[in-house]
């Protein structure tokens, strides 16, 4: 858990960071977002006192930052940064080993996990341990400054704009990957950026912040629905319902009792006795292979033609996609569904238009988290635990 | 030329090792034939049809090991002063006499070094200790301004990770941005002392020996050999330290730079 409480920073006449209190919960990911010099890399940089903050205290799971020796607090507590920082004259393997190196492991256990690290943020350790940072792309460099944080396991990470240099396509697979590896490790994350995307899909509080103040601290749902201020709802721009799309899984809202049949014939079949339009097929081992349009058929077309062969990679989804990944899918393919499959392309369900429909429209109803109000309330799921202080 | 073309498809640990032979067998060729003064004198007989005056003559060998000696303490000086000089203006304790180290590091090179001399003279008299500190001064520029831009030309990025991840000063210094800036150091040190080479031999103007000894009294009895003998041997000696310290830099650059 990190508290900051009344944490102000000034230099001279200027006030960076105004004022600011609030907490991340242990396992949370807290994005800090809002535009330059709106003081959100101040205050990343005052929780492990890169800056000291003027006045205010920063506690880290209850213990005050300051009574720490800044160098200690520092090996506890992971950091990457837009611009990487690896050690050019330092190969993949040995820029991971700096921090555990620091606190006296032994050179097997830092093998081990620099090993680990590299497989975590899927890079092959044997192809590349032994790399130097000039031989990496931007991609890669970025998943290596992210294992190197990670080295020591530390509670705490500090993220700025750990995917801003980065080109789109790889920027959406390292958020993609970095929501997987929060997942699994649960790390108290605070993350800064300028991308409103990137901080409605990996925040779990968005701390919204507007010339060294705190316009809004809140669950991305509830900055979304229900914006602070003017400034908060102009921030995070008016596609609000299309951007909370971005929080919702393909899995929470995919229908799972689709016909499926395993041959064209089987297929005829089942479509016979069928009102669902398309039949999906697949292979012995279910994984997804094209569906059959009974449509079709109907109209006389010989089965093979009706038969629509497609690769899994392409045209299906993850069930941990998001409803807007499934709608730019449906987009970009030209239909009205997408089918949902595992990692081995085995059919899992689909999500259709009308799903992505019905969860606009219904607003926090498939966002809501056991515990939270009830579908279809009105009222904010998230305020009850918003700031508060 | 085909063997030139397959040394240049070599990978650079195999250039190196070519390199290093190369620079050995030439520095044991110039002591061999330092060394033996019958076959220069000849050789000089042959060209100029004069002989170094036997009166004067300390053998070249001599000669050669003492400028080297002035060098070598000269450039260590240099190094020992010009390299933490360099470190302390780029850190936050030295930052505001950046300038003024620039300016006084400046006017020691602009400073002739004769003059030097003729300053020190009544102090160390008849002494190498004039013709050391006069070389000394004149060849801290490019030691600090090497220091100083290699220091400077690390990634501002590299320090801020290094100093987020919890490296202290320095730690930082010594394991991040000395390796980073080693290269062009090494080059501030490699011109410093070739500059040094040379210059050296104004020493032999307070009678501190050296090659300088042999070019001058060429000089006053006007005897070509004489002038001529001094003068290739520092010419040679420069291009062998020359070879030998970018040979030296090149084993001590991080592999991780190689471009």
């Amino acid at each position: 858990m990190i508290t900051l409480e009344h944490i102000t920073k000034r230099y001279g006449d200027h006030v960076a960071v105004d004022d600011l209190s609030f907490e991340v919960a242990d396992g949370d990911v807290a994005v800090l977002i809002g535009p330059s010099g709106c003081g959100k890399t101040t205050t990343l940089r005052m929780i492990n006192r890169l800056i000291e903050p003027t006045s205010g205290r920063i506690l880290i799971d209850g213990t005050d930052a300051t009574t720490l020796k800044p160098e200690e607090l520092r090996r506890h507590i992971g950091y990457a940064i837009q611009s990487v920082g690896l050690f050019p004259h330092l190969t993949v393997a040995e820029n991971i080993a700096t921090v555990p190196k620091l606190l006296g492991w032994k050179p097997a256990r830092i093998r081990a996990r620099a090993t680990e690290l590299l497989d975590l943020v899927g890079l092959d350790p044997s192809q590349y341990a032994e790399k130097y940072p000039r031989q990496l792309s931007g991609g890669e460099a970025q998943r290596i400054g992210v294992a190197r944080a990670l080295a020591a396991d530390p509670p705490v990470l500090l993220m700025d704009e750990p995917f801003g240099a980065v080109d789109p396509l790889n920027r959406d697979r390292l958020q993609v990957e970095f929501a997987k590896i929060q997942r699994e490790l649960k790390k108290t994350v605070v993350f800064v950026t300028h991308d409103v995307d990137e901080a409605i899909r990996l925040a779990d509080k968005i701390a919204l912040m507007r010339l060294g103040h705190l316009e809004q601290y809140d669950s991305p749902e509830a900055v979304l629905d229900h914006p602070a201020s003017k400034f908060v709802h102009d921030f995070v721009g008016a596609d609000a319902a299309l951007k909370r799309l971005a929080r919702v899984r393909a899995d929470t809202v995919m229908r799972t009792d689709v016909p499926v049949a395993q041959d064209g014939a089987a297929a005829v079949a089942i479509a016979a006795g069928q009102t669902a339009r398309f039949i999906y097929l697949t292979d012995t081992n279910g994984a997804l292979e094209g569906w059959l349009d009974r449509s079709v058929l109907e109209r006389g077309t010989p089965l093979v033609d009706a038969a629509t062969r497609i690769d899994w990679r392409e045209a299906a989804i993850g069930p941990d996609a998001s409803l807007k990944e499934a709608l730019s899918r449906m987009l970009a393919l030209g239909y009205r569904s997408v089918p949902v499959v595992d990692d081995a392309g085995r059919l899992l369900g689909d999500v259709s238009l009308a799903d992505v429909e019905r969860t606009m429209e219904a607003g926090d109803a498939h966002v809501a988290e056991p515990g939270e109000e009830a579908p279809g309330s009105t009222d904010v799921p998230a305020a009850a635990d918003a700031v508060g202080e | 030329m085909a063997t030139i073309a397959l040394l240049l498809e070599l990978p650079r640990s195999g250039r190196r090792r070519f390199a290093t032979a190369g620079i050995a067998v030439v520095a044991a060729t110039f002591f061999a034939l330092i060394g033996n003064e019958a076959l220069v004198d000849r050789m000089l007989v042959a060209a100029f049809g004069t002989v170094p005056d036997p009166v004067f003559a300390t053998p070249l060998l001599a000669l050669t090991l003492q400028h080297l000696a002035i060098v070598a303490i000269s450039s260590a000086l240099t190094i020992a002063v010009g390299l933490p000089l360099g470190i302390w203006v780029t850190r936050e304790s030295g930052r505001d006499f950046h300038d003024v180290v620039s300016a006084a590091v400046d006017f020691g090179q602009v400073f002739p070094p004769i003059a030097v001399l003729a300053l020190m003279f009544p102090i160390f008299g008849l002494s190498p200790a004039s013709a050391v500190l006069a070389l000394f001064l004149y060849g801290l520029l490019p030691v600090v301004s090497s220091t100083v831009a290699g220091l400077e030309a690390v990634s501002p990025a590299v320090i801020d990770a290094a100093r987020g991840m919890g490296l202290g000063r320095f730690r930082i210094l010594l394991t991040v941005e000395l390796p980073l800036a080693s290269a062009v150091i090494l080059a501030g040190i490699r011109t410093s002392v070739i500059i040094n080479v040379g210059t050296a031999t104004v020493a032999a103007v307070i009678g501190a020996g050296g090659l300088g000894l042999s070019i001058f009294t060429g000089i006053s009895t006007d005897n070509s050999g004489n002038l001529v003998e001094g003068a290739l041997a520092v010419s040679a000696l420069a291009l062998v330290l020359d070879g030998g310290l970018a040979v030296l830099a090149s084993w001590l650059a991080p592999e991780g730079l190689e471009s």
